[in-house]
């Protein structure tokens, strides 16, 4: 059975919402009542069936709206999406990973026929098909990077590795949380995290270095993060600041439901065959107030997550506006009834 | 795609290409493609050998392009704790074995404008996939190849026929030398270096490139190499409460393997850095024969990489943080 994809807007009349059963498979990231940074990575394999991890790359019934966001965000800002010179090696292996996922995970919607150089796909909701040779640039409507991520949902960075260290040279960036490729690209691993507070003291960023420094072919992994955004607004960058920071301040307690969204990021990282790059995906799941407290587990953590997060961290996600309106909100969905483990409903 | 990344193989067929050089092709068993790599990069092999289970990495020399089989070839050595002796006479066409997926530490630098690669005798073998994929890629690069003797030498002929000029040989005992310091001083900006090969040889062309004023990110070397064989001596990992005999031919970590239990690792060589273990006390003298600690982590005694470091006196004892 296929997909039924939504008719719905990230800008302007903002009409995203999350279907009972897209509220049901929402990556809620938080195991317990309290948040602090941890190398919180895992193998990234197959979940439940139905889940966000069921497949290596997700899918879900906001596919089209979000492409169309995407293509939206390129054509105002071009530089939304670079590459430096040295990573067309690794935008072709790209292009692979993701047609290839695409098409063994949703049959019915993309197909891949490889004879091969010769490579035939098919993008059916989109009303896509394309004959081209894998890794002849000149046979595609777009550099590889490009033509593949306006196709697939989630943000993608690729990663060079030299000199013991990564380095963020190409990527497609167009529904991120308030940071800037055209401003990160070509930094390195400690650089482009340098804003983060106090995960550096702890030694997060050395030991995540060296762990992705060693990843290898065919054991993909995962972690999740999270912000939280005003509106369903995907494209959330420095470049629009303009556009959606005045935002945070239309919280009132009446529209708090409708207009706090929970932004969790779904980050799966890939090591790459044939460029020995790394392939970072972020992928936004958004969720407002009013569909998370339908999950009574979910309203009784995150009232509790909220009031105890440390300040310098509540404010970097820049929720310090609204944090207490939000709380108070949640409030009357939290008995203060114990909560089990983990991020799965009860 | 799946969380996969050993694979069963089966040896498709064994020749010697050079005096104490024999060349595997491996196919896959059970599947019908192994994955692609990257030029550089090693597979580790799993040898099982009258109940002894060696693990020894070895660089892919095949085309990176390649998915039906692999290519390696390992050199016959004289100190080889059995590894190499066992590729030697053990196994032939249709033997069965497990090797990891590829790991890349010695990969292409994209940046360059043009690659000099420097090998030394089996060095050459990294260098073998990395110019299929520099050649499909149109980047300039040349080799230079250092070989004992024509018999000695492996694949310079089938080299030159391939890449013409870009390959030039040296024969030690035609008294042909490496021109170093000519190549080194006589390269256009933008160029990086790879060297491959014995390590008095690294450690040469290093120095020589440093000294003509080569920045350090334009230079790349491999040096990893199989766990070296030694004295036994005990080890003893302190969380897990056991203690262990490490014997001549085995690595801290093949012994801790072999006691059922499980160590971080990726290369087995002393290179990827993903073995470094905490040492509580030591009564004995450390043999550092890897190349990721730096010589003051190595004096300090601290630590200790357990796929290639051992203990130099019999019946030393060393207490891990494991």
């Amino acid at each position: 059975m296929g997909l039924i994809f939504k008719n719905e807007t990230f800008r302007d009349d903002f009409t995203f919402s999350n279907s009972p059963a897209a509220i049901k498979r929402f990556p809620f990231p938080f195991p317990e009542d309290r948040y602090m940074y941890t190398v919180n990575i895992e193998p990234h394999v197959p979940g439940p069936k139905g889940s966000v991890y069921e497949f290596p790359i997700d899918i879900d019934e906001h596919y089209l709206a979000d492409m169309r966001d995407r293509a939206l965000v390129l054509q105002e800002d071009p530089l939304r999406c670079q590459s430096l010179p040295h990573m067309l090696t690794a935008e072709w292996d790209l292009v692979e990973l993701l047609m290839t996922s695409l098409s063994e995970s949703y049959p019915e919607h993309f197909t891949l026929t490889r004879e091969g150089d010769n490579w035939h796909w098919i993008n059916r909701p989109m009303g896509i098909e394309q004959k081209f040779i894998f890794g002849d640039v000149a046979t595609l409507p777009y550099r590889p990077m490009e033509y593949i991520s306006r196709q697939c949902q989630g943000d993608f960075c690729l990663l060079d590795q030299r000199d013991g260290d990564l380095w963020m040279d190409a990527g497609i960036v167009s529904s991120q949380a308030d940071w800037s490729l055209d401003f990160d690209v070509g930094m390195s691993f400690k650089e482009w995290h340098a804003p983060v507070p106090m995960a550096h003291e702890v030694g997060v960023f050395d030991r995540a270095l060296k762990f992705l420094l060693n990843m290898q072919q065919g054991k993909p992994v995962r972690r999740l993060n999270w912000t939280m955004t005003i509106n369903p607004r995907l494209d959330t960058s420095p470049e629009n600041y303009h556009k959606w920071g005045k935002d945070r301040t239309t919280v009132t307690p009446e529209n708090v439901g409708d207009k706090v969204h929970l932004r969790v990021e779904l980050q799966g990282l890939w090591r790459l065959p044939r460029s020995n790059a790394l392939v970072f995906s972020i992928r936004a799941y958004l969720i407002k107030m009013e569909e998370l407290v339908t999950v009574p587990k979910w309203a009784r953590r995150l009232h509790r997550v909220l009031k105890t997060l440390p300040e310098p961290i509540a404010d970097y996600k820049g929720t310090t506006r609204y944090r207490q309106t939000t709380i108070d909100w949640l409030a009357k969905y939290d008995d203060g009834a114990p909560t089990s483990k983990g991020c799965w409903p009860d | 795609m799946t969380g996969e990344a050993e694979f069963r193989v089966r040896v498709a067929e064994t020749e010697t290409v050079a005096e104490g050089i024999r060349r595997l092709r491996l196919v896959p068993l059970g599947r019908s493609a192994l994955p692609l790599f990257s030029g550089g990069a090693h597979v580790v092999l799993t040898m099982q050998d009258d109940g002894r289970v060696l693990r020894n990495p070895y660089s892919l020399m095949g085309s990176p392009f390649d998915a039906s089989s692999y290519q390696i070839s390992v050199l016959r050595t004289a100190d080889s704790r059995g590894g190499s002796i066992y590729v030697h006479n053990k196994l032939r066409d249709g033997s069965e074995l497990s090797i990891s997926a590829p790991v890349n530490l010695f990969p292409i630098d994209r940046r360059a404008r043009r690659h000099l690669l420097i090998a030394g005798g089996i060095g050459v073998t990294p260098f073998m996939a990395m110019m299929e994929q520099l050649e499909r890629e149109e980047l300039p690069f040349e080799l230079h190849y250092c070989m004992r003797s024509k018999t000695g030498g492996a694949y310079w002929s089938w080299l030159r026929d391939i890449y013409g000029r870009r390959v030039n040989t040296y024969f030690d005992d035609l008294q042909q030398k490496l021109p170093l310091r000519r190549l080194v001083e006589n390269q256009p900006l933008g160029t990086h270096l790879y060297v491959c090969g014995p390590s008095g040889m690294i450690d040469w062309v290093l120095n020589e490139a440093r000294d003509a004023g080569w920045p350090e990110e334009n230079l790349h070397f491999e040096r990893f190499s199989a766990p070296p064989a030694g004295a036994p001596f005990t080890v003893e990992l302190a969380k897990s409460r056991c203690t262990l005999n490490v014997e001549p031919t085995q690595s801290i970590l093949e012994a801790i393997e072999a006691a059922g239990l499980v160590a971080p690792c990726l290369c087995r060589g002393g290179a990827c850095g993903q073995c470094e273990s905490g040492i509580v006390s030591c009564d004995g003298t450390i043999e550092h024969n890897d190349h990721f600690l730096t010589d003051a982590e190595k004096a300090s005694g601290g630590k200790i990489m357990i796929c290639v470091s051992r203990l130099k006196n019999a019946g030393g004892r060393i207490v891990l943080d494991l």
